[in-house]
């Protein structure tokens, strides 16, 4: 009863990458009214070693594989996963963050800060093993997230985006906790293994509790919200477009996979065996979803608002596979959860830069011409935007190969077919962006503004990574079966 | 999950006594319904009747907002000092901490040094919040 | 037995929960949707507590002081937020919130 030591020690090697978050976050906002604003870019270079830290100390983690804090936080191949990606997303953003924020005058500590205990939240959705657990590291994230998105305090916009986000994101935060509550009060557990265990040993003649399904619903409307699956989107453009846009490239991405990943254990691990209920739910989200977004974004001129939009359609891609609901349909999310960080957070990376301060150069228009007078940032630009549209070679090809190979494996043969008419609809979309940047006639006005090193490395990185996980995703996709696999076992399937 | 914290050699300990308040739990009640339609009764009496059988006579005087006799000056929907809001909102929020400082006391003396340890990081955590925000200025006043 | 049936608290919490959806919906003021909401967060509570009862555990109470406190955290944060837009933009009513829509 009473915790030895060494039993705590262990816990603490388990959480490591949140501690290690949440460390420097703290660090970062003492030592920030103690610094000249002159001195305040170091913070976010810290903030980038705290993230990389954390990076290092999921290796840690990884050598201790198991639960901890009595069975709160998960520590197996799948949560390690997603932590690399969660994190890696995280300091893609803090590195394309640094110039904007010099640029807007923005420069402070808790913006910093702020992304790192966001991340922290993060990660402790990825390793829940119990839902009040996952609901603290929800409200972790997107309380930072509200404040972000809100950074830009002069400009309406940004003030707009903070407000929606907040009022929306604790309305489906308290559908979330409501869920909870039902499920409860059904199973009388919130152990997410707990649940499971209770719901497999119900005799087969009986029906599961109204009041679990009744759960399940509204834990799916909570979490739908975080992940912007339809009908619960609606917010999601606006918020993208208001935010600053490193801040977008950080909402659109690490928060979606967080939040997947308590899906999937929500669904799979608890409710694995209520399976032939929410099918149709996620089968019939996805295909809303996916023209939703690609028709949202079709009729876009704003380039950052399309990509708004054309996140929307992603989730539901992921969607798809997530319906397969077997061990290669979390396999093939999680690949495609991965590449997707990449491209998205690289293209709006770059929407970055090209809006130039006060993110006043966002149209399409705005971007004619790109290609003769920035060729290296036009060419980036153009692999993140082949790579959401789905051409070979990119990361977000195989991500979408996988993702309906798993969907057709498990005979889901419309939602494919679907699926694969959505794509179609995506390639205007993007296809227009590059011939505006390759065919279209200069704009005199515009003159290009050199990359900054921060942000030309981060663009790298996502850049290589996107071409790496179309080019060699053997590796990745080992290791996503892996993580599949560890949740699998749990499910007992 | 917390179940073993609950004591077993005296069960009903901290909440299970609070269960045991079972017999005739409406019963209890009873004298606080009759209390409450007393007094909504009388009060609706009073009113109602004053409203039929009172003389109505509107003056100057007796039409302006009653302010302890004084002469009202001035809006009573006077907008104040956002200073007040940024007030609110720390002490709400240093306020609600404290809520985890019951469980941890009643639990102390099994948990012994891990638990006081536990609660002094996460004071520290909370003096770090305070540090932040004395040094950003949000407690100046002027 | 005349012991309130645990029920009554369940469908006391429904209504509240209710009552919050509702306000969220048709509320114009920043200020009330975002109080609907807090609304919301209680009723879970009262939901929560009921159930530890049913069950017999003390889980459930445990849940409502973390619901209590990101429930606080969240309105500070909210408060905030809409501080800074009314005075951008001198007006609580939502549907001035119209800068971002095609």
């Amino acid at each position: 009863m009473i915790p030895l030591p060494a039993e705590q020690l262990l816990n603490l090697h388990r959480v490591a990458p949140e501690v290690v978050l949440c460390v420097f976050g703290i660090v970062i906002m003492v030592v920030d009214p103690f610094v000249q604003a002159a001195g305040r870019r170091a913070l976010g270079w810290l903030a980038f070693i705290g993230a990389l830290t954390a990076l290092a100390s999921v290796h840690l983690a990884a050598h201790f594989p198991g639960r901890a804090y009595s069975d709160l936080v998960n520590v197996d191949r799948f949560s390690i996963f997603v932590h690399v990606v969660v994190i890696g997303a995280a300091s893609l953003a803090i590195l394309g963050s640094l110039d904007y924020l010099e640029g807007e005058g923005l420069q402070r500590g808790e913006y910093y800060a702020l992304v790192l205990f966001a991340t922290a939240g993060m990660g402790i959705l990825a390793g829940a093993n119990e839902l009040v657990t996952a609901f603290i590291g929800l409200e972790m994230s997107s309380i930072s997230s509200y404040v972000l998105a809100g950074f830009r305090r002069r400009a309406l916009p940004s003030n707009e985006a903070s407000v929606k986000y907040f009022l929306l994101g604790s309305f489906a935060t308290a559908f979330f906790l409501y869920g909870i509550a039902m499920v409860y009060g059904a199973t009388g557990t919130t152990l997410i293994s707990g649940i499971q265990t209770f719901l497999v040993s119900l005799p087969p003649s009986q029906h599961l509790p109204a009041l679990a399904i009744l759960g399940l619903g509204l834990i799916f409307v909570g979490l739908g919200f975080k992940v912007v699956v339809a009908p619960f989107q609606a917010y999601a453009p606006d918020v993208y477009e208001g935010a600053p846009t490193p801040v977008t490239a950080l909402l659109a991405s690490a928060p979606k996979v967080a939040t997947f990943a308590l899906m999937l254990r929500v669904f799979y691990v608890s409710f694995g065996s209520a399976q032939h209920l929410w099918f149709w739910v996620i089968w019939i989200s996805a295909v809303l979803t996916m023209f939703i977004g690609n028709l949202g974004a079709l009729m876009q001129t704003n380039v950052k608002r399309m990509l708004g939009y054309s996140s929307i359609a992603h989730a539901g891609y992921i969607l798809v596979a997530f319906a397969a609901s077997t061990d290669l349909g979390i396999a093939a999310a999680l690949f495609y959860l991965s590449a997707y960080v990449l491209m998205k957070v690289g293209a709006f990376l770059v929407v970055t830069h090209l809006g130039q301060q006060g993110e006043r150069r966002l149209a399409v228009a705005d971007y004619a011409g790109l290609g003769m007078k920035q060729p290296v940032l036009a060419a980036c630009f153009s692999l993140f935007l082949f790579s959401l549209l789905g051409l070979p070679v990119t990361g977000g090809f195989l991500g979408k190969f996988f993702a309906f190979q798993s969907a057709l494996d498990a005979k889901i043969v419309w939602l494919v077919v679907i699926a694969g008419i959505n794509s179609v609809i995506g390639a205007y979309y993007y296809l227009r962006v590059i011939i505006a940047m390759y065919f279209w006639e200069p704009s005199q006005d515009y003159t290009p503004t050199p990359v900054a090193p921060a942000l030309s490395a981060a663009l790298l990185v996502a850049a290589a990574g996107t071409l790496y996980l179309g080019l060699l995703p053997t590796r990745v996709l080992v290791l996503a079966k892996a993580a599949a696999d560890s949740l699998s076992l749990l499910s007992l399937r | 999950m917390f179940s073993e914290f609950i004591d077993r050699r005296a069960p009903g300990r901290y909440y299970i006594s609070a269960l045991n308040m079972d017999s005739s739990y409406l019963d209890i009640y009873a004298p606080l319904l009759l209390m409450f339609i007393l007094a909504a009764g009388l009060a609706g009496v009073l009113v109602a009747a004053s409203t039929l059988v009172g003389r109505h006579k509107h003056t100057r005087e007796k039409d302006q907002p009653y302010e302890c006799g004084i002469t009202p000056t001035g809006d009573a929907r006077a907008p104040f000092s956002v200073h007040f809001y940024l007030v609110a909102l720390i002490f709400i929020l240093f306020d609600i901490e404290a809520i985890f400082l019951y469980p941890w006391a009643l639990v102390y003396h099994e948990l012994k040094v891990f638990g006081f340890v536990e609660m002094m990081l996460y004071i520290m955590i909370l003096l770090v919040g305070y540090i932040f925000l004395w040094k950003k200025g949000a407690l100046d006043w002027s | 037995m005349s012991m309130i049936p645990v029920s009554w608290y369940l469908v006391l919490s429904a209504i509240l929960f209710g009552l919050g959806v509702v306000a969220f919906v048709f509320k114009r003021n920043i200020i009330t949707i975002f109080m609907s909401i807090e609304l919301m967060l209680n009723a879970v509570n009262l939901a929560f507590v009921a159930f530890a009862r049913a069950h017999n555990q003390l889980d459930g109470l445990v849940f409502v002081f973390f619901v209590i406190v990101v429930a606080a955290a969240e309105a500070a944060v909210g408060l905030a937020i809409i501080i800074m837009l009314a005075q951008n933009r001198e007006s609580l009513n939502i549907e001035r919130v119209n800068l971002l829509k095609f």
